[in-house]
């Protein structure tokens, strides 16, 4: 019993811990990349270093909302890419920039909507309704477009404020993170994610409306997801159908978990989330400047992330351990 | 429904043969009780009886099969949770429902955040009232900041209460208050309630488990059993004894059935 009595002392200071920590491996990865390579810290490097954060950082914000009140969404990274698709037909159709993009990132909210009402009200695990939902949403990407990347419309500038300029795409992440930052800690909804996630039953007793949190979650994930298509969009000059897929989306939840956010529900921070996308980003942009090859990176990243994922559990446990 | 009014305008709350049933449980059947104003109810009874459902449906987090609840001599059906609470009706549930990742001060605020002007959360307010409040009634906690998780389960009782009480509630539900106290702690809440009875104008209604208990607190007390009421009375023209005849008896009858 002497061990846990410290963690009963710091309790609630063991989440800042975890992000401090986590804080200090990506300053020790960066170390070691910027010393045994000399173009890491290159201006063109860090520039190609922040478009890989970036997009990770976004959708992560949405999905550590979701983690936290119990719920977890694979679909997003579907919604990535049908956002630019619905952008750039509206624009083909006439309706201009401007409400081909609120269109774009109205169908995402609708794709939130229908995630979070099918989880909630038919009571399916989001791991099974978002597996249907990426599938279908996957499929119906590949329909309109027919299978063809299509070009982004709009002229430079508005291209350059939307992510194709150096980077802006990382101070869009940047101004999502600080506000879904605020949103967690400063706001009643943040804390009710909180309370949904940590105690469903008794969150619904005090009065909160459980269903409105989660769903209203799943809107923001699939929403943040359009966003990210949308700027990768602009950053590239055209969208795949493939784009995305579930490779983001695993980099987005692998990000929120790396920086601390609880897989049991109930507790999660955003800016380990940023932390979290930052070490997985210095790790492929330096293991690629090292050459190592793709396939080797695939296996080292995947360890990482299983260490990361194994930390998380043993902290919860020890969590747990600090009580009965 | 003027007459109703008159009649019953001297109950704070009042429920009519409620029934509730869960698909083929029929957890209450027909249960009437009323509190008046100032007055304290306790209700005994067997476990699995009913009595955490009779609380739930008042607090308007399970919806009655059939039967109508009167608030200050009005009927009302209540929406949530919410709109209860709205009419002044706090409860202490059974299961505390405290967020064990949350620190105490927002479980102490938990869905009653005071807020700045720019609708941000005011942590600073919430911390102190949270500290003056415990500090109030006696409970000791390392701080306020803590989380819920780390605490006896002593301490997360009085937390739980000290939430509903402080709330200033008009009809104050407390489901086995007492369960997980220590004597000192259970010595400190049944001050806390008798305080508050003091005040005059709040209602309270208490499930406990220890008889001799519940006689000395309230003025009143219901027996309840197999989702029925078997007992009702003044606290000082019963006893005990009187009363675990009652429970012996009916749980007799109940097995004969
Ligand atoms: N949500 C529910 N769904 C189905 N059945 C329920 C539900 N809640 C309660 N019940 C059933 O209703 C009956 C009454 O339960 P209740 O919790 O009200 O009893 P109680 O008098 O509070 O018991 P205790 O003294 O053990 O707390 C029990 O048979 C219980 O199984
Ligand atoms: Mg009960």
């Amino acid at each position: 019993m002497s061990q846990p009595i410290s963690l009963r002392r710091h309790g609630s200071r063991l989440f800042a811990l975890r992000e401090a920590s986590i804080l200090v491996v990506a300053i020790l990865l960066f170390g070691y990349f910027a010393i045994s390579n000399d173009n890491f810290l290159s201006g063109a490097n860090l520039q190609t270093l922040s478009q890989f954060i970036a997009p990770a950082a976004i959708i992560a914000c949405g999905e550590i909302m979701l983690l936290i009140c119990g719920e977890i969404d694979l679909s997003v990274g579907q919604v990535f890419a049908l956002a630019p698709f619905i952008m750039a037909f509206s624009v083909k159709a006439g309706l201009g920039l401007f409400i081909g993009i609120v269109l774009a990132l109205l169908v995402c909210a609708v794709v939130g909507l229908i995630n979070g009402g099918i989880t909630v009200l038919l009571r399916v695990p989001s791991f099974v309704t978002t597996l249907g939902t990426l599938f279908l949403i996957n499929g119906f990407t590949l329909t309109i477009s027919r299978g063809y990347p299509v070009n982004t419309p709009g002229g430079a500038t508005i291209a350059n404020i939307f992510g194709a300029e150096g980077y802006s795409e990382f101070l869009w992440a940047l101004l999502i993170v600080l506000i879904m930052h605020a949103v967690l800690r400063h706001r009643r909804w943040g804390l009710h994610t909180i309370a949904v996630g940590g105690n469903l039953t008794g969150a619904t007793e005090a009065g909160i409306n459980a269903a409105r949190i989660k769903v209203g979650n799943f809107v923001l994930t699939s929403v943040l997801g359009g966003v990210t298509g949308i700027l990768e969009a602009f950053r590239i000059g055209s969208t795949d159908p493939l784009a995305g897929g579930t490779n983001i989306m695993f980099l987005a939840v692998a990000s929120g978990v790396i920086g601390g956010t609880s897989l049991a529900g109930g507790s999660g921070t955003i800016i380990g989330g940023l932390l979290g996308a930052t070490v997985l980003g210095v790790l492929q942009d330096g293991f690629t400047l090292a050459g190592i090859n793709a396939f080797t990176f695939d296996m080292i990243i995947g360890g990482a992330i299983l260490i990361a994922m194994i930390a998380n559990i043993r902290v919860q446990g020890m969590r747990k351990g600090g009580r009965r | 429904m003027s007459a109703t009014v008159n009649e019953t305008a001297a109950d704070a709350l009042r429920a009519e043969t409620i029934v509730k049933s869960f698909g083929a449980v029929t957890a209450l059947s027909g249960v009437s009780l009323h509190v008046k104003r100032g007055e304290v109810l306790g209700i005994l009874g067997d476990n699995g009886a009913g009595k955490s459902t009779l609380m739930k449906i008042i607090t308007g987090y399970h919806k009655p099969t059939a039967g109508q609840l009167y608030v200050r001599g009005e009927a009302v059906d209540l929406a949530s949770v919410d709109h209860a609470r709205a009419l002044g009706i706090e409860c202490v549930y059974q299961d505390l429902a405290l967020v064990n990742t949350l620190p105490i001060y927002h479980n102490m605020f938990l869905n009653r955040e005071l807020r700045t002007p720019f609708g941000m959360l005011d942590h600073r307010t919430m911390r102190r009232r949270a500290a003056e409040a415990l500090e109030d009634i006696g409970v000791n906690v390392p701080s306020v900041d803590e989380e819920v998780e780390m605490l006896s389960g002593g301490q997360r009782q009085a937390i739980a209460i000290a939430r509903a009480v402080y709330s200033e509630a008009k009809i104050l539900l407390l489901d086995e208050p007492l369960a997980a106290m220590g004597a000192r702690e259970a010595g400190l809440i049944i001050d806390l309630i008798q305080r508050q009875r003091a005040r005059g104008d709040i209602s309270i209604i208490m499930i406990m488990h220890n008889y001799a208990q519940t006689l000395e607190i309230a003025d009143r007390v219901m027996l309840m059993q197999h989702g029925e009421v078997t007992f009702s009375g003044a606290a000082r023209d019963t006893s005990v004894e009187e009363l675990l005849e009652i429970v012996r008896r009916e749980y007799r009858a109940a097995r004969a059935r």
